[in-house]
């Protein structure tokens, strides 16, 4: 059940999400300290990263999906533009000749390189910040000129329609004759990652690889969280459960649709950005809509229109995928021996099957439509009512 | 005072209505009766600028309001509560009602006007954390009701709102139509029980494929032979 919080039980759920926020935080910082590259747990960080990435895309695609009742394919797409739009961007100059190797380089600047030239070393986050809200933007703007037709589409022609556009955006990123730009079909590197993410406090030396990733997901998720909790949200909500009658309110329905679409391509912009940045790579092959229906797999595990229910289902997908069924692969796992004949493939049929099971015992996903609040609070008024009953 | 004149509208080749002029005076309950698919329905949903007319128009304080998209005739203090409830039934029963004061940004106020909808309601205070899918019909009714009050109308427009409630239910929903009425909301109401509808109107016009083909007062009509035959029952 979904429980609905009184303003006290509110506010008592925003301060334990504050402290759990700190402390998750906190603790991603120290792990980012204690376990290197080399380790043999290192699995765990990159699990961490990519998560965060994916619980991103998650979120913002449940927006869409889930509050605003619009059924879009288009993510891929708008995370592409991200992560070009932050590659481009942060490759510096020195590298710029070897990245474009077929190609005259339209762009040559980077704005970590411009930043810091101004103010040293704390101009390099804030390029690397400049350059992941660029990400974010221009994926936004993209997506008003293509919600402008299609958000007129219902349920399954919006998909389609989204889709569509998603893979003709990949097709222009790879067109040749935007070389100078995109650098055709061939992929982006040298630019500002994740594994060079590191800071100097005095004395100490910090690295920042997973908390970066972590801390951006994280800031962001929390902005989608209030706007589903605002006046606008509630009218996201009502648009999902009664289009006429939301109308009839007085929402305007083709504004807050094409609020929410800009607002989630924003930040499926922000995760392209992340993804690039993770793995210090952008390609435009690997923004298929297969990584679209990946997404689209988190939120319904996690379960449609719960927020927390996608965080999970998206740390769960990743770290299945990537640490725990890895041991498949290579022939052995958790002490069983694999014979040959299933290697190379065989993570991947376990791991369709356990999908498969999830959705059939949990039928609206993991949380449903709940949140972790609406547990915490449950459980609380459970107990409150025992005591008195005690009484 | 609203006052509707030569209207005209046409569903996909279908003409729905065919010329109607009827008038509301301010402070009365004023209801239109009528069989299935005579009309009702698009007559309330044009004047709520759901739908748009091919000609004729509308005037609403002297001023015309056909073409006027929805949130200005709502602004202008002329609310719906659509066929069939039409709550939202994900949110509670308090969001629902803050919904219904979407356009309305005076925060104080609209915290009066909740106060006020409990009032009416009690029942909806009771269950106000409670999702509204998970009320039943009546109540459903009654948070429609009160979430079309929050924009505070001068006009109240009630599409059905008997429809598939029980008797003893339906008799408390006209009680607070009379009581909605009694605190300075006109009312124009769509009824196929025109039993009820006709005892608690003020006015009454009777729609019949399009066209107005009758009208008096509440009790004129009550009376009338060919209202009985048709719509009465006897």
């Amino acid at each position: 059940m979904k429980a609905v919080k009184t303003p006290e039980e509110s506010r008592l759920i925003s301060w334990i999400s504050f402290f759990a926020v700190l402390i998750f935080l906190g603790l991603v910082l120290l792990l980012d300290q204690l376990i290197k590259p080399t380790s043999s747990v290192y699995m765990l960080m990159t699990v961490l990263q990519k998560g965060s990435v994916y619980a991103l895309a998650a979120v913002s695609m449940n927006l869409l999906n889930g509050y605003t009742g619009l059924f879009s394919l288009g993510h891929a797409g708008f995370m592409l533009i991200g992560a070009y739009t932050y590659a481009i961007f942060t490759i510096p100059s020195t590298s710029r000749d070897t990245v474009y190797q077929y190609f005259d380089a339209v762009v040559r600047f980077s704005f970590p390189e411009t930043f810091s030239n101004a103010m040293g070393p704390v101009g390099t986050a804030l390029g690397v910040l400049v350059a992941v809200i660029l990400a974010g933007l221009l994926a936004a703007v993209f997506a008003y000129l293509i919600g402008l037709p299609v958000l007129r589409l219902k349920s399954d022609y919006l998909a389609i329609a989204t889709l569509g556009f998603a893979e003709i955006i990949r097709a222009i990123c790879q067109w040749q004759k935007l070389g100078p730009i995109t650098n055709g079909s061939n992929l982006l590197k040298s630019f500002a990652r994740t594994s060079k993410f590191k800071v100097a406090v005095g004395g100490l030396k910090l690295t920042l690889s997973t908390f970066v990733p972590v801390l951006i997901a994280t800031v962001s998720i929390i902005i989608i969280v209030k706007l589903i909790n605002s006046t606008y949200g509630r009218a996201f909500k009502a648009i999902r459960d009664d289009e006429i009658a939301a109308e009839a309110m007085g929402i305007n329905l083709a504004r807050h649709k094409m609020i929410s679409f800009t607002v989630s391509s924003f930040f499926a912009g922000v995760a392209g950005a992340m993804m690039a940045m993770v793995l210090s790579i952008a390609q435009a092959s690997n923004f298929k809509s297969a990584m679209t229906y990946e997404i689209l797999l988190m939120v319904v595990l996690g379960g449609i229109g719960s927020t927390s229910g996608s965080v999970i289902g998206s740390f769960l997908f990743v770290a299945a995928s990537e640490w725990w069924l890895r041991g498949l692969d290579s022939g052995s796992f958790l002490g069983i021996e694999a014979p040959n004949i299933f290697r190379n493939g065989f993570r991947l049929v376990v791991f369709s099957i356990i999908i498969m099971i999830v959705v059939l015992f949990f039928r609206q996903g993991i949380m449903g439509e709940r949140e972790i609040s609406d547990l915490i609070i449950l459980r609380r008024r459970k107990r409150k009512a025992g005591k008195e009953a005690a009484k | 005072m609203l006052e509707v004149k030569d209207l005209h509208v046409s569903y996909g080749g279908i003409r729905a209505l065919r010329g109607v002029n009827i008038e509301v005076p301010d402070g009365k309950i004023v209801t239109l009766i009528g069989a299935n698919g005579a009309g009702k329905s698009t007559m309330l949903r044009t004047i709520s600028g759901l739908v748009k007319a091919e000609k004729g128009s509308i005037v609403y304080n002297g001023k015309e309001i056909l073409g006027m998209p929805i949130n200005k005739i709502l602004e202008l203090g002329i609310a719906m509560v659509p066929e069939g409830r039409r709550v939202f039934t994900n949110l509670s029963v308090l969001e629902n009602l803050k919904i219904g004061a979407y356009l309305r940004k005076d925060k104080a106020e609209i915290q009066k006007d909740i106060e006020w909808v409990y009032e009416l309601f009690p029942r909806l205070q009771e269950r106000s954390w409670q999702m509204a899918g998970t009320l039943s019909g009546g109540e459903q009714q009654m948070l429609a009701v009160g979430r079309a009050l929050m924009s505070r109308p001068k006009l109240m427009m009630m599409d059905e709102p008997s429809l598939g409630l029980a008797p003893l239910v339906v008799k408390g929903i006209f009680e607070i139509i009379r009581e909605i009425n009694r605190q300075g909301v006109t009312v124009l109401l769509i009824e196929q029980n025109a039993n009820m509808a006709l005892k608690t109107a003020d006015l009454a016009y009777v729609l019949e494929t399009g066209e107005i083909t009758l009208q008096g007062t509440g009790a004129e009509l009550l009376t009338n032979e060919a209202v009985k035959r048709a719509y009465l029952g006897e």
